[in-house]
């Protein structure tokens, strides 16, 4: 085994060089593999046709005016928006404070409640849809808005849980005692000291809860009723029919926004990291 | 940043916990009263309704689809029926699918996210944010991409016909082929961010080692860097294999319900046929793969801290 390889005996020095111009050709084809379909998407967007191919007859923004005025899109958006915000905020605040007391206290249960909290994010998602279908159900809750809410709380949450966790385990933990050493209440020192070191975690967090619950299709599917349907249901029901103009709009809406948003995130990151 | 973010999540769920430090303190009162919420909520919400779900998946239904609670096996008889295996085969097609996706995601994403790895720190931020763009980009979204790509009158056939290299239009939609295009295309992304996040700790010197101590570089792939890089790729395994069984948009969407899936069978239980004990029971079969693969993979990743 000690005989170096074919490659290695033609190329003795540039085996290397080769691999890696390798490597780079290879990723150079996945990005493209990657990003063909989404540019794809957007150019076919101004597409001005009526047919349903994807034959290119032109230019217009006709598409982009008919899903401004396609009111049940607009409504599923804004049921989107909503959810998503409640569900960051909660998520938030029960994802920090659970972080931090998880690492401040040694519960009895520490173990199983960690445990417990990864549960929800590893958990197949039609499992959680239909487990928590029963259960509303069982309660005779009524199907809609409330009861999506709790389902995207219960899956975001722990990514920003395991997030400050993450964080935290960097703290320097005399950083607490300082702020008790010099008079601050256990609260304030939790809101005044601990909760701006763990800013960019929450929001990384928060990012993520965000994005999570704005795309959650699968549990949404089976908690939602027929009054409060969100925009991927609303895509979902409509990429079935087959090609649809206005949603390639929808799509370089949302492609547009998402570049802009790992953009965003990606500044702040700097920026917290310059500090 | 997201992608540290997504490697965390990943991680701690292949990881076992670590939560004790060494200046946690023994909660009094109020440390209790304040967990009490988070604990609260994860057992009415994750816990009870999968224990709901185990015993609907014993219970009856009567003729108008109304849950009867007597207990029966007939839920799990009718899936392990060897005599007309449908749903069995069903779950197989699934595990398949889901299986091939995930080995074609290794296999295209590993490469990708060493020579990500690898790079300066300014160029391997810049792929890693176009790695991201279509991590956080709405699967559905990407899905629906392909259908102008892979239909009959799409872009591929219209591209393959111009360049001669094929008579007439494929049916390439609606195909096994259409199902792991999308599913490949939805979740190699996840693949390739977990591995990055373990190949970017990979120090240089030992891979070098292993080419002085005379490993050829297969050898030191195997040997030196996949090790290295398990916990990766196990979280891939993880964020890949177990969504790709269940994800009933994609096949529906590709597929068009030709092929259906365990996650189509489920959701259909639940829709449409309003058989729920049924489709509680195959939820259940589903659960116990779930957990069988992340076992397999802790065990692994256990064996491996054991070895180093």
């Amino acid at each position: 085994m000690n005989k170096p390889s074919i490659l290695m005996r033609l190329f003795p020095a540039s085996g290397l060089k080769i691999l890696n111009w390798g490597l780079a050709a290879w990723t150079a084809i996945v990005f493209v593999f990657l990003y063909l379909p989404i540019l794809v998407l957007i150019v076919y967007s101004f597409n001005d046709t009526t047919k349903k191919t994807t034959s290119w007859e032109g230019f217009t923004f006709r598409w982009y005016v008919e899903l401004s005025q396609n009111s049940t899109m607009i409504s599923a958006l804004k049921n989107s928006l909503i959810i998503a915000s409640i569900t960051t905020v909660a998520s938030v605040i029960i994802g920090t404070v659970g972080a931090w007391l998880l690492h401040r206290y040694q519960y009895r249960f520490s173990r199983l409640i960690q445990t417990l909290v990864c549960i929800p994010m590893i958990m197949p998602e039609i499992i959680m849809g239909i487990s928590l279908l029963i259960f509303f159900i069982v309660l005779r809750m009524e199907l809609g808005f409330v009861t999506v809410t709790i389902a995207h709380i219960t899956f975001c949450f722990p990514f920003v849980l395991v997030a400050v966790q993450a964080r935290l385990h960097g703290l320097d933990p005399s950083l607490e005692e300082a702020a008790l050493d010099l008079g601050a209440r256990p609260l304030q020192a939790f809101w005044l000291v601990i909760v701006p070191c763990l800013r960019p975690a929450i929001l990384s967090g928060a990012l993520m809860a965000f994005t999570l619950s704005l795309d959650e299709i699968i549990v949404t599917f089976f908690t939602t009723g027929p009054a409060t349907r969100t925009l991927p249901i609303e895509i979902y029901g409509k990429a079935r029919v087959g090609l649809d103009y206005t949603l390639n709009a929808l799509s370089t809406v949302f492609v547009v926004t998402t570049v802009v948003f790992v953009f965003f995130s990606e500044y702040l990151r700097k920026l917290g990291a310059r500090k | 940043m997201q992608a540290t973010n997504v490697t965390n999540a990943t991680n701690a769920a292949t990881e076992l916990p670590t939560t004790a430090t060494n200046h946690a303190r023994r909660p009094k009162l109020f440390g209790w009263l304040l967990i009490a919420p988070m604990v609260l909520w994860l057992a009415l919400f994750v816990v009870a309704p999968l224990i709901i779900l185990l015993v609907y998946s014993f219970c009856q239904r009567d003729d108008l689809g109304r849950i009867v609670y007597q207990f029966t096996w007939e839920n799990y008889a009718r899936i392990f029926d060897f005599e007309n295996p449908i749903y069995l085969r069903t779950l197989w097609l699934s595990i398949l699918y889901a299986g091939i996706t995930t080995a074609l995601c290794i296999a295209i994403g590993y490469p990708v996210a060493w020579f990500i790895a690898r790079q300066r720190e300014t160029v391997r931020n810049r792929l890693l944010m176009l790695v991201m763009i279509p991590f956080w980009t709405s699967f559905l979204i990407r899905t629906y991409a392909w259908i102008t790509i892979l239909s009959h009158n799409g872009l591929l056939n219209g591209f393959l016909e111009a360049a001669k290299i094929i008579p007439g239009p494929l049916e390439m939609m609606y195909t096994p082929f259409a199902v792991v295009i999308g599913l490949l295309y939805a979740y190699l992304p996840f693949m390739i961010l977990p591995i990055y996040g373990s190949a970017e700790k990979v120090d240089d010197s030992l891979v070098d080692a292993a080419h002085d101590l005379g490993a050829g570089p297969f050898r030191a792939f195997s040997d030196v860097i996949i090790p290295l890089t398990w916990p990766g790729i196990s979280a891939g395994i993880l964020l890949v294999f177990v969504p790709a069984i269940g994800m009933f948009a994609i096949t529906e969407l590709m597929g068009g319900g030709r092929q259906p899936m365990i996650g189509n069978v489920i959701q259909n239980q639940f829709l449409k046929a309003r058989n729920w004990p049924f489709g509680a029971a195959l939820g259940i079969i589903f659960t116990l793969l779930f957990i069988l693969a992340y076992a397999f993979v802790q065990y692994r990743a256990s064996k491996q801290n054991h070895n180093q």
